[in-house]
């Protein structure tokens, strides 16, 4: 009996330090990733590192203003594009997809968000940059932009679908049309979560870098038109990381962080919003 | 013609809804069975009986409520001031005939917006004419008073009664011939159902109601006629005095009597 129970103990032990161990590992990662990325690109944290042009190698000072701006236009036409497909299509499942059109629509959008993102891309260059001859803005929009669908697509209905159904029954009753009743009372019912999840969505995609490969690629200067290829805080990453020069690696470090730094702020910032409407509802 | 005037008991001359071989079905599952019924106009009718036994069913076939639900399917005729409500427009129809439902479902908006909902959403009405509306609605409502100061508060901040009775004022908002409860103080307490019976007693000057109720007394107290749901059947329908002191069937008695159910 004795020994049964400091058995028991003992596992029990284990277990708790092994579940404590893994969380604690969750933390560790994203505090190492951020302090390394800070202690490699800090020094070149500067307003002017952010606002110009990179300098040709060799020489001291430049910045990645272009990729910043570039990655702002790229999410732009991601945003124009992927948020009004996404939205409409998770409001279609919530309120009106029958089970059998829900269920299929559903699984295509759980595979277009598995589909790797790199094939996204040769999607895009096969689809628009082939035809126009050459990469653009346009086409790494795109290739962000569809896949924002599926993100948004799903946020949009998990939702829709925490608004309680007596909602729309109570409108319905009134003689609201059920469109009407799903304009006027589940969709701002459901706003500020809609709204997360496609902020979030946003900032998963800022971060892709396979997608723009063949589309928007790059470019060493400011952009010159929607038409015409972009410099992107990925982009920059992946090519400033695998450079030969010293700096340029550091540079790319700095890029890292202000890309990280950006996701960060875009989820608090969301997370915030999401529990200010619980407190609302509850006041 | 004639015969009709003179074949028919004096309630239902004055009927305010008539049903007439009502079946119901749930996909392939029959719900109501050929149910007949007359909602005397400007007096309350109660639904009573057991759980499943179908008087829910029925309130929803009233305003057509039960079309939410897919793969239903009804038969027979009701008609509203002798109108035949499934050839009547939806929107006008549920504008006619009003509904509450078992919990407070107030919309996420201030306790103004909701009432005010209907009468903007549908009639496009605005300023001071919203306003009084919204004023002359709560106060129907009997809400106003308590109320007066948190018109732009969320109503969430409201308390359970007071959020069913904004639910009824907000359907009294677009002027409702026939209100609809369904178990509507099954999640209060007894203080606020006594208000909200109260208020039933005032509504019936200017409208038709009909209640389902699961607490016999409700349906003795605040009554004039009732009707005994078993199974899917209308078992009995009478005048509520009637009913509770001779029920005509067994199983009226067993079931006010607290027998089952």
């Amino acid at each position: 009996m004795q020994y049964r129970n400091a058995r028991r103990k003992l596992v029990n032990v284990l277990m708790l330090s092994a579940t404590g161990i893994c969380a604690l590992v969750t933390v560790a990662i994203l505090i190492a990733i951020l302090a390394y990325l800070a202690w490699n690109g800090w020094h070149y944290l500067t307003w002017t590192f952010l606002t110009q042009l990179p300098a040709p190698v060799g020489q001291a000072g430049g910045g990645m203003g272009n990729a910043v701006v570039g990655t702002g236009k790229l999410l732009l036409i991601a945003a124009l594009t992927g948020i009004p497909v996404g939205l409409i299509g998770g409001v279609y499942l919530a309120e009106f997809g029958g089970k059998a059109v829900g269920f299929a629509v559903r699984y295509a959008a759980d595979l277009l968000n598995g589909v790797p993102s790199i094939v996204m891309g040769i999607f895009i260059y096969t689809v628009v940059v082939l035809p126009m001859g050459h990469f653009s803005t346009l086409a790494g929009g795109l290739a962000l932009g569809v896949m924002l669908i599926p993100i948004v697509v799903r946020s949009t209905e998990d939702f829709m679908r925490a608004v309680p159904s007596t909602l729309l029954e109570g409108a319905l009753a009134l003689g609201v049309s059920r469109w009407k009743g799903v304009a006027t009372v589940i969709l701002p019912a459901a706003a500020r979560g809609v709204a997360t999840g496609i902020l979030l969505s946003l900032a998963r995609v800022a971060g892709e870098t396979a997608p723009l490969l063949f589309t928007s690629f790059n470019n060493q200067y400011w952009s010159q038109g929607w038409m015409q290829p972009i410099a992107s805080l990925p982009m920059m990453i992946y090519l400033y990381a695998i450079s030969p020069y010293k700096n340029w690696q550091q540079e790319a470090w700095a890029a890292g962080f202000i890309l990280l730094a950006l996701v960060l702020l875009v989820n608090i910032g969301a997370h915030i919003i999401l529990s200010r409407r619980q407190s609302v509802q509850r006041g | 013609m004639e015969d009709e005037a003179l074949g028919k008991p004096p309630q239902a001359r004055s009927a305010k809804i008539q049903v007439s071989h009502l079946d119901f079905y749930y996909g392939s599952v029959q719900a109501l069975y050929n149910v007949s019924l007359a909602v005397p106009q400007n007096q309350i009718t109660a639904l009573i009986g057991p759980s499943g036994c179908g008087k829910s069913t029925f309130l929803r076939t009233l305003n057509r409520m039960s079309e939410t639900v897919r793969h239903t399917s009804v038969e027979g005729e009701i008609l509203l001031d002798g109108e035949n409500i499934f050839s009547v427009d939806l929107v006008a129809l549920r504008r006619r005939v009003g509904m509450v439902f078992q919990r407070p479902n107030p919309f996420p908006k201030t306790v103004f917006d909701n009432v005010a909902y209907g009468l903007r959403v549908n009639g496009g009405t605005r300023g001071a004419a919203l306003a009084d509306a919204v004023e002359a609605s709560l106060r129907r409502a009997a809400l106003w008073d308590e109320i007066k100061d948190k018109l732009h508060k969320s109503a969430y901040a409201l308390s359970g009664g007071q959020q069913q009775r904004l639910c009824i004022a907000r359907a009294l908002a677009v002027n409702p011939e026939v209100l609809l409860l369904d178990e509507p103080c099954s999640a209060l307490d007894p203080i606020s159902t006594a208000k909200i019976e109260e208020l039933m007693f005032t509504l019936q000057e200017n409208c038709t109601l009909v209640i389902v109720t699961h607490s016999m007394q409700q349906a003795a107290r605040v009554s004039s006629h009732t009707g005994f749901f078993l199974l899917g059947r209308l078992l009995e329908f009478n005048e509520t005095n009637i009913l509770f002191k001779r029920p005509g069937r067994k199983e009226t008695e067993d079931y006010i009597t607290g027998r089952f159910g």
